[in-house]
């Protein structure tokens, strides 16, 4: 039997080279035809989430700590948008219910709340953390199917986020001068707040929280597609024993909203949603004395360099912008890739997009949704034929979509150039455009270029390069070798036209208080 | 059915690793009311079960310090709810030790209730607010991070009962360390019926073990032994101070001392969100901030 | 031919090394296929599936030939025909044990006889006496062999000798089918798993394997994601399919049914066999089977009703 002789130590550094003596045996797919099929062999079964849930045909409007009906008499349907089946009638609050509910948010303040120690205001919001806890599985489901989001989602993310969100703030309620030294905080009084569709109950308990631990009674208004759950805190503030008045809840259109940043009655305006009401509120406010805080739009940068740990920098980028169907405000819309890796990249997310299951959000398999509403749909289907008039090529997940509802394939789109509609305008929806650049300066140059800055994204193996690019990136959060990463304890707001103050940890807290 | 039930008496045992045992030696002291009459029995700890308190205290640190802020915030506020569930029980219990009308007992307990919460909604905020981002003058990333310090042990005054040991434990394990308590000389047994409620509050065991029986036995092993961090000390007896104190010279075990009086105790002094920063350790690290 | 001194010299990047792996996002995402929710006809279909692809082990002090009948029996008839539960893929055995299993099993049966050889599990012997137990076990019968890698060389910075080791195991293996181990557990880094992965697949691997099941922590979802992770690139590299096999720590169905998951999403369709897909496992069967017979009865079962391994 011949021996052989041992070759000598090779360097280190493994070569990406075959060795072709050994590699006679075995067959060699030509690489015309190396593909990955994610095809149907053994399909999942259908997982639909089983727990029943009960929606009153018609909600009313929640004030002074009862459910009432409004002066205005409206009503508007909610419907699902995986079906468009109507779910229920919400009331409208008309301008004399928003006066109705500041006067129970002022009265609850002057006679109750600001009398209260904060360790009392304290434990109200641990008895909500709890209850949330405890209803997490109907509130997950009544989220997804009046919003459209994967039950997966809402289950393990949106409905854990909002009790932890209380129960950080809960903490705060009798510890805040640590977080002003030097200051005695106090609070504003009736906070005012809007918030949007895309994470109803979670952007509720980022709005609502604060405010309480602070001090301050609240009017809130949820989007107008997506109430319900709204509602459904309302009547755990009601278990819980809150107060009547300290928090309010007006349901309605945009029109409800205006009311609301109007009002001369409230000290404090909070606002999620688009740049473009952003502005108008600050109009609206200028000179009138209401503190102001915007959280809106982001167009974020996702940058990869070469040197990132690849395979998890593609989860990055899937999560960054098909997480929520995109409907994120710090999406990482916009992917910089270092030119030397990313036709690697893009292969890969080809690849990782074929296995994202869109449909039934009340299935436990769905990874994207239903798209929130027609309105919405329309407008990411028109920026996307734009993308396509100007150049860009467009790619999308060969999934099949349901024939009823609004829905929308992940997508991403090549040859996109900086000038491109779709490398400037928030599209808001499952749609990714990707650029290339060659050095991490050009990288940092490219990002800034735009008048939002609520987030970014850095990929790297290397620490000082992370430590670089996040001193230099112009946006509020950074996140670095992750996205889409959340936490109560942890700030999140914007640069520039994303927005201005800050929500989470102990800079969150300052919006809602007068320091002296 | 007989108009005297003959009732089940209670044995108070130690409450080491999460488990409830018995001394190693066998011993045990009795508890008596104020009027002098027999209450129970309780373990009189020896060395060895402070030694093996020590024992689970130190591989129950690892783990509880890996656990999130969140979950631990969590599980000290469930400790909460388990004594406010158990109040009346608690304050009976204080009552039959000390004579404390019930009224005194319940509002050590309301109290105790109220600093579990209190110091729950710290985990997840000491960070932020005794941890800092540092402006270095070199380009460097500089961060200073409190980490907590391992086992610590914990000495309680004889009075009151209980609001002591759960002001003073606390702060010490809401940061990730373990605790070794020694709880009050004189009127034990509400501590260990509190141990009760931490068994049944998702704590992981050894994170805090009660010990009862003789400062004075005890107090060298704690001062001497090598692998406790910390020592915070509440007993108001000079002795007990210098023994514990010298503690620093055996292994640089860090030392506190909590000088307040059995009324203080009911007062703000007795719920100071700086003695958390008494039993961390601050780790500050540099990294470059370059292409 | 030797292929290192008589390949012509060709450039090739400084930078083409083996990517490195974010622990916390691939911890992330190998989770999430936990989250998966198989149901119904799924489920009995990935669960016949995870029986194909098993290799039935056994490797024990104490193992016998009177053992081995009884694990051969098994992997050949798993449970009751009516449950229509295909056999096994293989038998795992120690070299010793290798002509008991085929003698049981005899020269052409669906269930194939594998053999752990080269010092398994430490692989702390002089490389001729690996060599030579690998020989004898091949001529025994083995259809396919599982080595170790030499992790000692490899931590010690020495992964030419780790790859030379494999193309002697490799070349001794003739004909059978060779599977590397790389002992996940002792790598510890996913860094270090990912370029293990990479050396053995170039030296000659037919299959890459986690772990030997006698040292903790053994396969897990994330390690296994690493290693499908280097097969397909290497794949789409070199057009050469890679198989893959967890083995050590997989105890339920429910673990196992994630796991054809993870391989389903990250190497598609054609890897959904056990020509290119094994679990090693001995008490997952039972496991398996009980939820078999759950699934198409009715009711949970009870270990009593399902013959022992």
């Amino acid at each position: 039997m011949k021996t052989k002789t041992l070759k000598k130590a090779r360097p280190a550094v493994a070569v990406l080279k075959p060795v072709p003596f050994l590699r006679e045996a075995k067959p060699v797919v030509p690489a015309k035809q190396r593909r990955l099929h994610f095809g149907g062999r053994w399909e999942y079964a259908p997982a639909p989430e089983t727990v029943p849930v009960k929606i009153d045909p018609r909600h009313e409007l929640f004030i002074d700590g009862k459910f009432v009906a409004p002066r205005s008499g409206q009503y508007f349907d909610s419907i699902n948008p995986a079906t468009e089946e109507k779910l229920c009638e919400i009331a409208q609050a008309g301008a004399e219910d928003v006066d109705r509910a500041v006067q129970a948010a002022r009265r609850a303040y002057e006679t109750v709340w600001s009398k209260m120690s904060g360790r009392d205001r304290g434990k109200y919001l641990f008895r909500v953390a709890r209850l949330v806890q405890e209803k997490a599985r109907e509130l997950a489901v009544l989220e997804s199917m009046d919003g459209g989001k994967p039950i997966k989602e809402s289950r393990d993310f949106d409905l854990p986020m909002v009790a932890a969100h209380f129960f950080y703030h809960g903490g705060w309620a009798d510890k805040l001068q640590y977080a002003f030294p030097g200051k005695t905080p106090r609070p504003l009084g009736v906070a005012g707040q809007i918030i949007p569709w895309n994470f109803p109950l979670l952007m509720a308990a980022w709005k609502i929280a604060p405010a309480l631990a602070c001090g301050n009674t609240v009017v809130l208004k949820p989007s107008k597609t997506t109430s319900i759950t709204a509602l459904r805190l309302a009547r755990i503030f009601q278990e819980a024993g809150l107060p009547g008045g300290v928090v309010n809840i007006v349901t309605g259109p945009a029109a409800t909203g205006e009311a609301i940043y109007h009002h001369p009655d409230v000290n404090k305006i909070a606002f999620t949603g688009s740049t473009e009401v952003g502005k108008i509120i600050a109009k609206v406010c200028a000179g009138t004395g209401k503190k102001l805080t915007l959280e809106l739009g982001g167009k974020a940068a996702n940058i990869i360099l070469e040197d990132a740990p690849v395979d998890q920098a593609v989860e990055g980028i899937v999560s960054g912008i098909y997480f929520n169907q995109g409907h994120v405000c710090c999406a990482g819309s916009r992917l910089f890739v270092q030119e030397g890796v990313a036709a690697a990249v893009i292969r890969k997310l080809r690849d990782r997009i074929q296995t994202l299951r869109v449909g039934n959000p009340l299935d436990k398999n769905t990874d994207v949704g239903a798209i929130n509403s027609g309105a919405q749909l329309e407008k990411i289907r028109e920026l996307v034929r734009s993308g396509e008039e100007e150049g860009a090529q467009v790619e999308q997940s060969a999934c099949a979509l349901p024939a009823r509802g609004y829905w929308f394939p992940p997508t991403f789109l090549t040859n996109v150039t900086m000038s491109h509609r779709v490398a400037r305008e928030e599209i808001f929806g499952p749609v990714l455009s990707v650029m290339t650049f060659r050095t991490p300066e050009e990288a940092l140059e490219r990002a800034n270029n735009t008048p939002y800055g609520l987030s970014a994204g850095v990929w790297t193996d290397k620490g000082s390069k992370i430590f670089k690019m996040v001193g230099q990136l112009r946006a509020g959060v950074v996140w670095a070798n992750s996205y889409n990463k959340f936490d109560p304890a942890s700030p999140f707001g914007g640069y520039k036209e994303s927005g201005f103050g800050r929500e989470g940890g102990a800079q969150g807290l300052s919006s809602y208080v007068q320091l002296s | 059915m007989s108009a005297l039930r003959l009732d089940i008496r209670k044995t108070y045992k130690l409450y080491i690793g999460g488990n409830f045992v018995r001394s190693e030696s066998g011993r045990s002291l009795p508890a008596h009311d104020p009027a002098g009459l027999l209450l129970d029995n309780f373990c009189h700890a020896s060395r060895k079960d402070l030694r093996d308190a020590v024992a689970a205290a130190r591989p129950a640190a690892g783990g509880w310090a890996k656990k999130t802020a969140y979950l631990r915030g969590q599980i000290l506020y469930r400790a909460a709810e388990m004594l406010e569930n158990r109040a009346g029980a608690m304050a009976a219990e204080i009552s039959r030790s000390t004579g404390a009308d019930s009224a005194k007992a319940r509002a050590e307990v309301d109290l105790a209730i109220d600093r579990l919460v209190y110091f729950a909604g710290w985990t997840d905020k000491f960070a932020q607010v005794f941890g800092a981002v540092n402006p270095v003058a070199t380009s460097h990333f500089n961060f200073t991070t409190p980490e907590p310090t391992g086992v610590v042990a914990v000495v309680a005054p004889d009075e009151p009962p209980l609001l002591p040991l759960v002001s003073l434990v606390a702060p010490v394990i809401l940061t990730g360390n373990s605790a070794v308590v020694l709880a009050s000389e004189k009127f034990p047994l509400p501590a260990l019926t509190f141990a009760e409620i931490l068994a049944t509050s998702d704590l992981p065991g050894g994170v805090i073990n009660i010990l009862t029986g003789r400062r004075a036995e005890l107090a060298p092993h704690l001062a001497g032994h090598m692998d406790i961090n910390a020592i915070v000390n509440a007993a108001p007896e000079p002795e007990t101070h210098l023994t514990l104190q010298g503690g620093t010279a055996v292994n640089l075990k860090r030392y506190a001392a909590r000088k307040l009086s059995a009324e203080d105790w009911f007062t703000a002094a007795g719920e100071d969100a700086y003695w958390i920063a008494d039993t961390v350790e601050f780790k500050t690290a540099w990294h470059p901030i370059g292409f | 031919m030797n292929p290192t001194l008589d390949t012509p010299r060709r450039f090739h990047s400084m930078r083409e090394t083996v990517p490195t792996v974010d622990q916390v996002t691939i911890e992330e995402r190998a989770a999430s296929f936990t989250r998966r929710s198989i149901k119904t006809s799924a489920k009995l279909a990935g669960l016949k599936m995870v029986v194909a692809m098993m290799d039935l082990t056994s490797l024990e002090g104490k193992d016998t030939p009177g053992r081995l009948a009884y694990l051969c029996r098994k992997a050949l008839q798993p449970i009751e025909p009516k449950y229509e539960v295909p056999s096994c893929a293989a038998v795992c055995v120690y070299p010793n044990m290798v002509r008991y299993a085929r003698r049981f099993l005899g020269q052409s049966s669906p269930v194939r006889v594998a053999s752990v050889a080269t010092g398994f599990p430490s692989g702390q012997y002089p490389l001729r006496t690996r060599l030579e137990e690998t020989r004898r076990a091949v001529g025994d019968g083995a259809d396919e062999i599982d080595m170790v890698i030499n992790r000692g060389a490899f931590l010690a910075g020495d992964h030419g000798k780790v790859f030379d080791e494999i193309g002697a195991v490799k070349e001794a293996c003739g004909a059978a089918h060779l599977k590397v181990i790389l002992e996940t557990g002792e790598l510890v880094t996913y860094d270090n798993v990912r370029l293990a992965s990479q050396i053995a697949m170039e030296a000659g691997a037919d299959f890459i394997k986690t772990s030997t099941g006698k040292v903790q922590p053994a396969a897990t979802l994330p390690v296994t994601l690493v290693m499908l992770e280097a097969i397909r690139d290497y794949f789409l590299a070199s057009g050469v399919r890679i198989g893959m096999k967890p083995a050590g720590g997989i105890r339920t169905a429910k673990q196992s049914l994630a796991y054809l998951v993870m391989v389903k999403e990250t190497l598609g369709d054609d890897w959904l066999t056990p020509d290119l897909f094994r679990l090693g496992a001995s008490t997952l069967l039972n496991d398996v089977l009980m939820q078999i017979a759950k699934t198409v009865d009715g009711p949970y079962q009870n270990a009593d009703y399902f013959s022992l391994t």
